[in-house]
């Protein structure tokens, strides 16, 4: 055997960019933690979307179907993805457009940087898109010499301040309005040195900003929202129309897009577009949709580019437990509701993908073993507002728990000596697996007693107990189990009737 | 009817006066209680943590105790618990490649009520006071803990078998949806997240001026009344089964400390 290569990458192939959280998430939370203001921030603006949402969501009788409607798309389309990717392609390119395949985050910023370059250009403006956050593409088309503009409104103050974004849909939410006037006057050109935090003054000056890039820009980046497979039309979703003066202006226009991304046909629209405005901004619809399909002579770009983006989706596909994942439509409805993303905020996930979907979709796209990735299934209390959230029925808490589970298992046999959390399932596997040792085990617990201080509370326990006798006391255990009682104790009460008191 | 008791490891260990309540109620209401006597815990807390291969003899030793008797219907005093003998028992069974034990999870998951859910939904119990001779005349509060109210979708069962009892006065907890931060060994992992939910729903708890916070669940009350009783409060908490077992004749103690009652005697 000889080691060139053939042409037949290894499977699975992990995604890379964005998604590797450099530090364990109870370490990065601990952080965010306490930071204050960001934390009243993100609790004001949390609560007002999610009663927006609730509002919105409450108008429509059918809501629940209309979720059943978008899971079993989204299944199917997972289910028939490699002829529907096929079917897309074919009508992409019958209408002009350049499709290219990319297979990692690498893979897709030489396309773009070489497709930019071939414009002679070295500046482009950016439609919000997630797909080139996950990939890095700023980054990278900066090291390449090329300055990229975002123009989303928030995505814009995370440019200018330097900074990341904590939130798939709100970029800036962990920054109030006076923050937002802060970063404008230190980093805007041109602009009024008098400028006040009030919004509408804050997106005039942002708007001025921006015009004079879309007027001179001769490359537009884009993600996209939805691809319909039927027609091989591009669909984006967005409030501000920023993205619209990308998606006409410039002669040039590339979007970077998931496999996942795809739906059936136009009319699976209807059910999309009633599920995302609601779950995203908890409006009941957005300002500005834009579809577009191929190149029209004459009008709007003339060079329509698609990078179609693996990134690790296929790896994700191929896990039974954890494929609906990519089901995700970007909505950020499970971030609003998600108590720990409300108090830790969305760096802590390290991942461009924050939140409850963050922290199944950025391991199942990297693989569990990747770095700290292991720690995010953890960063949940399994509370399940995630789940009952989801416009597409994601069940984030069951994969958080198999994503647990593959992580444990990951673990098995690499390790010299058991870790604390290991000897302690070990044991309770002991005690929780027969009732008689469970029975045995009981008969300590008037051991407890001694482990508790007078008030017979217990208030400082070694080890990974620790963090729980941080902030919490334990009850000295009773003197006898309930099943010791119901052996020595237990009458059974005469039967008396419902009526006596 | 013939009633299984599913104690729940928890209560079994720690707090048995709420096994104990339960078996007053049942049995008030005239039915005969068993105690499977092979069970011990349902293997959630090796389920969320990830331990597959370490819950597998916990579930099926569920599964055997509760094939073991015959019985009409069975009931634990919690949701959590119920909701994983329901869901995660046959999930885990396949993923361990065990399709046996899959059907048989689902046969005893499917006789296995939540206490509430067995009361209002099949045993007719709708007012405590006239039914059950409930009294309590105590400002309690109430939190609706997450997997009975987004897995079992127990609705105000609880609550409203609460505001039932005689002599109750139940106040409204803002907030009330929003998780207690528990969460099994997520508040060991991530015990700084944890406790900073637990913070915000003790404040909660405490605006309402209730002398107790109730719910049905042990382990996440166990929590809520530790982070209440660190900070010194007054407030305590308190098991609705015990609530709905104290009577005028038979009161629960209130009297000093509840934290979940006070443990055996």
């Amino acid at each position: 055997m000889s080691n060139v290569f053939m042409g037949m990458p290894s499977l699975p192939v992990f995604g890379d960019g964005n998604l590797h959280i450099d530090e364990p998430f109870p370490a990065a939370a601990h952080r965010e933690l306490g930071n204050t203001q960001m934390r009243a921030n993100l609790r004001h603006a949390t609560h007002t979307i999610r009663d927006k949402r609730l509002k919105v969501v409450g108008e429509l009788p059918d809501w629940e179907e209309l979720r059943d409607a978008g899971a079993a798309t989204k299944n199917l389309v997972m289910a028939n993805l490699p002829a529907l990717l096929e079917e897309f392609e074919k009508n992409f390119t019958a209408r002009g457009g350049i499709i290219h395949w990319a297979r990692d985050a690498d893979e897709a910023n030489r396309i773009v940087s070489d497709l930019i370059k071939e414009q002679d250009t070295d500046e482009v403006v950016k439609v919000k898109s997630m797909a080139t956050q996950e990939i890095g593409l700023n980054e990278y088309l900066e090291e390449q010499g090329i300055s990229a503009f975002e123009t989303d409104l928030a995505e814009l103050i995370v440019q200018l301040g330097h900074d990341k974004p904590s939130h798939i849909l709100v970029p800036a939410i962990h920054k109030n309005r006076s923050e937002v006037r802060d970063i404008f006057l230190a980093e805007m050109p041109n602009v009024d040195p008098n400028l006040t935090d009030e919004p509408r003054l804050l997106a005039m000056a942002a708007r001025e900003h921006l015009r004079r890039k879309f007027l001179s820009a001769k490359v537009a980046v884009s993600g996209a929202n939805f691809a319909l497979a039927d027609s091989g039309t591009l669909a984006v979703v967005e409030s501000e129309g920023n993205g619209r003066m990308c998606l006409t202006l410039p002669e040039t226009l590339i979007t970077v897009m998931g496999i996942e991304k795809l739906l059936p046909g136009k009319e699976d629209l209807e059910v999309f577009m009633q599920l995302l405005p609601r779950s995203s901004t908890g409006e009941r619809m957005n300002p500005y949709t834009s579809l577009w399909t191929g190149v029209t002579e004459g009008d709007g770009p003339q060079n329509v580019h698609l990078v179609m983006l693996d990134n690790g989706r296929t790896a994700a596909l191929a896990d039974k437990y954890g494929r609906t994942a990519l089901n995700c439509i970007r909505c950020s409805a499970c971030m609003n509701v998600c108590p720990v993303y409300e108090r830790t905020g969305g760096h802590a996930y390290g991942s461009t993908y924050p939140g409850p979907i963050g922290a199944i979709l950025t391991p199942l796209l990297t693989g569990i073993k990747s770095e700290e990735n292991s720690s995010l299934p953890y960063a949940s209390s399994l509370c399940g507002a995630c789940f009952d959230a989801c416009p597409v029925k994601i069940n984030i808490p069951e994969i958080l728990v198999h994503l647990r589970g593959e992580d444990v298992d990951s673990k098995r046999g690499e390790k010299k000596l058991p870790s604390q959390m290991d000897l302690m399932m070990k044991g309770a596997q002991w005690a929780f697996s027969s009732g008689k040792h469970l029975g045995l085990l009981e008969k300590g617990l008037p051991l407890g007693k001694l482990a508790a201080g007078r008030d017979k509370k217990i208030k400082r326990l070694p080890g990974i107990a620790a963090g729980w006798t941080r902030s919490r006391d334990i009850p000295a255990p009773p003197t006898q189990s309930f099943r010791d009682w119901w052996k020595k104790d237990h009458r059974p009460a005469a039967a008396t009737t419902e009526q006596e008191k | 009817m013939k009633i299984a008791l599913f104690a729940t490891c928890i209560v079994d260990a720690m707090y048995p006066q709420t096994a104990r309540a339960t078996v007053k109620i049942l049995e008030r209401l005239g039915h005969e209680v068993i105690f499977p006597s092979g069970q011990a815990c349902c293997g959630q807390m090796h389920i969320n943590s990830g331990y597959m291969d370490e819950a597998l003899p916990v579930v099926a030793n569920h599964v055997a105790a509760f094939e073991a008797e015959t019985y009409d219907v069975a009931v634990a005093p919690s949701g959590s618990c119920v909701a994983s003998v329901k869901h995660q028992h046959p999930i885990l069974a396949e993923r361990c490649g065990d399709a046996a034990l899959k059907a048989r999870a689902e046969a005893v998951g499917a006789k296995t009520y939540e206490l509430s859910q067995l009361l209002v939904d099949v045993l007719g119990v709708t007012n405590a006071a006239e039914q059950l001779g409930s009294h309590f005349a105590h400002k309690v509060t109430y939190h609706p803990s997450c997997h009975g109210m987004r897995s079992l979708h127990l609705g105000d069962r609880q609550l409203d078998l609460l505001k039932s009892v005689g002599g109750i006065e139940v106040a409204d907890l803002p907030e009330a949806d929003q998780c207690c931060g528990f969460g099994g060994t997520f508040s060991m992992k991530n015990a700084d997240v944890s406790s900073a939910m637990l913070e915000d729903k003790a404040k909660n708890i405490e605006s309402t001026g209730a002398s107790l916070c109730s719910g049905g669940d042990a382990s996440c009350l166990m929590h809520i009344g530790g982070g209440l009783s660190r900070t010194k409060s007054n407030t305590t908490t308190l098991h609705f089964a015990e609530i709905l077992a104290s009577t005028m004749a038979e009161p629960v103690s209130v009297t000093g400390e509840v934290f979940v009652g006070k443990g055996g005697k």
